[in-house]
């Protein structure tokens, strides 16, 4: 055993793990945050995508251990105070889903993306959503939401972008 | 799935990650960022009885100048490399490669050194490593040695890595004000590539002064397209002559066949992908 503690979700949590132990494991099976689901288990679909020092990763490939010290942010920890990020608004204004299995993937990674670059082209969405696979090939509404976020978010003026970007 | 049971050590210095290496010898797997060892533990195709995490080492970290060369420590992430402007301005090469390399998500973890010490012939790294004619690092218990991309890779998955050796840095010789394109060819998104090319060119007043050419997957090692190398040079950066020098691409090569291609296939590939890569970098 190995003790890790580390935030997530802006909790402190501190446990002994197996190093074994997958990152999408412990924030399932020991911190009940199922939010995060396991797709492919093979680091292909991205549907266990979660923030770790605030980049995306998958969580399915990295171990709890190598997360020691680090913050953590899962589809669960976007919300504050019971209104929705304005990804999450905008996945659901533009029916950016049909099954939902790969949205808390698809959410995490677009807001990462929108982080690096606020005003994407649709071909940078879609090159940013390379790691997320849709099996209902979802896409097209996908992209919108991402776009519909990257309006919202940053507003229409190039003051208000500015604000976008740093907030 | 999940990995067998295994220790885990996590040094904070490269001294103390030799010295575990040297006590748990071939029971030992070094983590980078894990992005190519983690599937293979999960799948069991692998199962040490320790991994060692270099992740908990800041020496291994991060881009410096250092005069004609940049050195890139090994434990630097792919999104790292991607965003340094000391690679952008004089290992352009590098930073093509590694922008479509795998997804955000696996650059964000995946670290230059780690890919390059798998060796994976069809990996994004090794070609343009070869290419511009990198060094790498390695240290073991008796001190560092420095070997050329040339002698680096060995095999399928082999370096000139010991067993008891950690490849610390990569020294990256400047190659400023070369144009330079990562030419690869996938149908599925986040695919390895079936083929890549590499290229980096000199061009004096539209001629051909200097030419770097590496292959992705063109053998069971990253390759040198030397033969192109050597027809490019002195020519005239147009499409005609570039055809020329890249339908020489797949000289000493012997590249796979698998479920993606036959050989032939790749084979043209190659030819088509270099002419592309070449007038790519040539500004053509």
């Amino acid at each position: 055993m190995t003790r890790i503690s580390l935030t997530v979700d802006g909790a402190r949590v501190a446990d002994d793990v197996e190093p074994r132990m997958l990152l999408v494991q412990y924030l399932r099976e020991r911190l009940g945050k199922t939010g995060t689901v396991i797709g492919c288990d093979t680091s292909n679909c991205g549907a266990c995508t979660v923030h770790l020092d605030g980049e995306s990763v998958k969580s399915c490939n990295v171990l709890a251990v190598q997360a020691d010290g680090c913050e953590v942010t899962t589809i669960e920890g976007l919300a504050q105070d019971g209104e929705l990020h304005p990804v999450q608004e905008a996945f659901r204004e533009c029916h950016g889903l049909q099954c939902g299995f790969c949205t808390p993937g698809m959410v995490m990674q677009s807001v990462a993306l929108l982080k690096e670059n606020p005003q994407p082209s649709e071909e940078e969405i879609r090159l940013g959503l390379e790691g997320n696979l849709c099996r209902c090939t979802g896409y097209h509404n996908i992209v919108r939401a991402v776009q519909h976020a990257a309006g919202v978010s940053t507003g229409s003026t190039s003051e208000e972008q500015e604000q976008g970007v740093t907030a | 799935m999940i990995p067998a049971q295994f220790d885990y050590l996590a040094p904070t210095t490269v001294e103390e990650a030799l010295a575990a290496l040297a006590e748990h010898g071939d029971d030992a797997k070094i983590l980078a960022g894990g992005q190519s060892l983690l599937p293979v533990l999960r799948m069991r195709l692998n199962a040490p009885e320790v991994v060692i995490d270099l992740g908990k080492i800041p020496e291994l970290r991060g881009v410096r100048d250092d005069g004609d060369h940049l050195v890139i420590g090994a434990m630097t992430r792919h999104a790292d490399v991607l965003r340094d402007p000391m690679v952008a301005e004089h290992a352009a090469l590098l930073q093509r490669a590694v922008t479509h390399l795998a997804d955000e998500q696996i650059r964000h973890r995946g670290t230059f050194g780690g890919a390059l010490a798998h060796a994976d012939p069809a990996g994004d790294v090794g070609a343009p490593a070869l290419a511009l004619g990198c060094e790498m690092v390695i240290a073991g218990r008796d001190g560092t040695r420095t070997v050329g991309a040339d002698d680096f890779f060995v095999d399928l998955f082999e370096t000139a890595v010991g067993e008891d050796e950690i490849l610390t840095a990569v020294r990256v010789p400047k190659h400023t004000g070369w144009g330079a394109h990562y030419e690869k060819f996938v149908r599925v998104a986040h695919q390895w590539p079936i083929v890549a090319v590499a290229a980096a060119v000199r061009v004096e007043g539209g001629t051909i002064a200097e030419a770097r050419v590496g292959l992705t997957n063109m053998g069971s090692t990253p390759l040198r397209a030397r033969a192109v190398e050597d027809a490019l040079r002195g020519q005239p950066a147009t499409e005609d002559a570039v055809r020329e020098a890249a339908s020489r691409a797949t000289e000493g090569t012997n590249p796979p066949s698998d479920l993606n291609g036959d050989s032939d296939y790749r084979s043209h590939l190659a030819t088509v992908l270099t002419r592309r890569a070449v007038l790519a970098a040539a500004g053509g």
